[in-house]
């Protein structure tokens, strides 16, 4: 876990790729739900989120 | 001494432009040789991409071209995001991705792992459990119509066979309750030899030699599959669900012949509901908007999977 934080701290390439893919991962969960309107309406702004930082973290150093 | 079609492609050029190509560098052959693909990839998938983009912000109608077009900024995402009929779309894609996953990779891993077993006609199973995916889903959807009618399909006999309920007692596509679990029967029928195909490589990967070192270890057959066969099995299981996820996402054909998004909108799954709001109700703007959300999705999902793919590649 503290590897994990100082991955991200560093911009270090593994550990904001997991952190965009769970917030895409998030975004779907919330887009799908059943069960409160509030995360479907805001579904799209955390997947997008998640794909901007994704393609922007994918050109971080390993 | 015969020519080669090189030779003879030399001798055709007029010697004008075979000087000029004798000239380039070898990165500019390249760029020739890339540029139509670029061009052809810029116009098919690009401009389009863009210009979708450009008109969800608009209340454009494709059946009124003529209408002077507004952009209206971000409304189209505010209604679709808080409308309750796309939500429940939404979450009939859902049970949808969820079941036909889950079923497929159950019973696909299953077959997979029967098959992988050395056994007389082993080929011939193979070949027959992978013919529905060979199929048309057009043609899936309509002859799967046919078994589930209430009168004489077969599903409804083979049911009735299997329980004793009577066999037009039920209808799976005309029933609020069993039409979306109709869809779902069809999809695992088609696409669990998919999840298969994917689950027979990953075990056929697997060296002869770790299972005998489990052996001599005297490991019991139940441990080998949870400590050897399942975590080297995985990722090629978790590259299966997400290519299954991702085509489910947009699923469209199988289910407009199967049910039309029927009884109702129960099993109007989001690729369903999109086609009517751009072809039928011609809201050009607002289905650019829904598309561009659908799109993100799928990007993402696919952006995961692209990095579970990279993971698979380094092992």
């Amino acid at each position: 876990m503290t590897g994990f934080f100082q991955g991200l701290m560093r911009f270090r390439r593994g550990p904001w790729e997991m952190l965009a893919s769970i917030l895409i991962a998030l975004g779907v969960v919330m887009l799908m739900q059943p069960l409160v309107m509030w995360a479907y309406t805001y579904s799209f702004i955390v997947t997008l989120t998640g794909t901007v930082m994704f393609i922007v973290v994918s050109h971080f150093p390993d | 001494m015969s020519d080669t079609p090189f030779d003879r492609a030399a001798k055709a050029t007029p010697p004008t432009v075979a000087s000029k190509i004798r000239g380039l560098s070898d990165r500019a052959i390249a760029w020739i040789f890339v540029l139509p693909t670029i061009f052809l990839l810029l116009a098919v998938n690009i401009f389009p991409l863009i210009w979708t983009i450009n008109l969800s912000f608009t209340n454009f109608r494709a059946n009124r071209p003529n209408r002077e077009v507004e952009y209206i900024g971000f409304r189209n995402y505010e209604r679709i995001l808080t409308d309750s009929d796309i939500w429940l779309t939404m979450q009939a894609t859902a049970h949808f991705l969820f079941w036909t996953i889950f079923f497929q990779v159950l019973i696909g891993f299953t077959l997979a792992w029967l098959i992988n077993r050395k056994f007389r006609g082993n080929d011939l199973w193979t070949t027959l459990i992978v013919l529905p995916m060979m199929l048309s889903p057009a043609v899936v959807g309509n002859f799967w119509t046919f078994l589930y009618q209430p009168q004489i399909g077969l599903f409804n006999y083979g049911i009735s066979f299997l329980t004793g309920v009577d066999p037009s007692s039920f209808q799976m596509i005309g029933d609020v309750t069993l039409a979306p679990w109709s869809i779902v029967i069809v999809d695992t029928w088609m696409w669990t030899p998919f999840v298969m195909l994917i689950c027979l490589a990953g075990l056929r990967s697997i060296p002869d030699y770790i299972y005998e070192a489990a052996e001599i270890d005297r490991a019991s057959q139940w441990r080998q599959f949870w400590t050897i066969t399942i975590p080297m099995v995985l990722p090629f299981l978790m590259l299966a669900v997400l290519f299954r996820g991702i085509e489910n996402f947009k699923m469209f054909d199988l289910v407009v012949q199967l049910t039309g998004g029927g009884p109702g909108s129960i099993t109007e799954l989001t690729s369903i509901n999109l086609k009517r709001e751009a072809f039928e109700k011609w809201r050009t703007g607002y289905a650019s908007a829904y598309a561009i959300i659908l799109f993100v999705t799928v990007f993402g999902l696919a952006s995961i999977y692209v990095k579970a793919l990279n993971k698979v590649k380094e092992r």
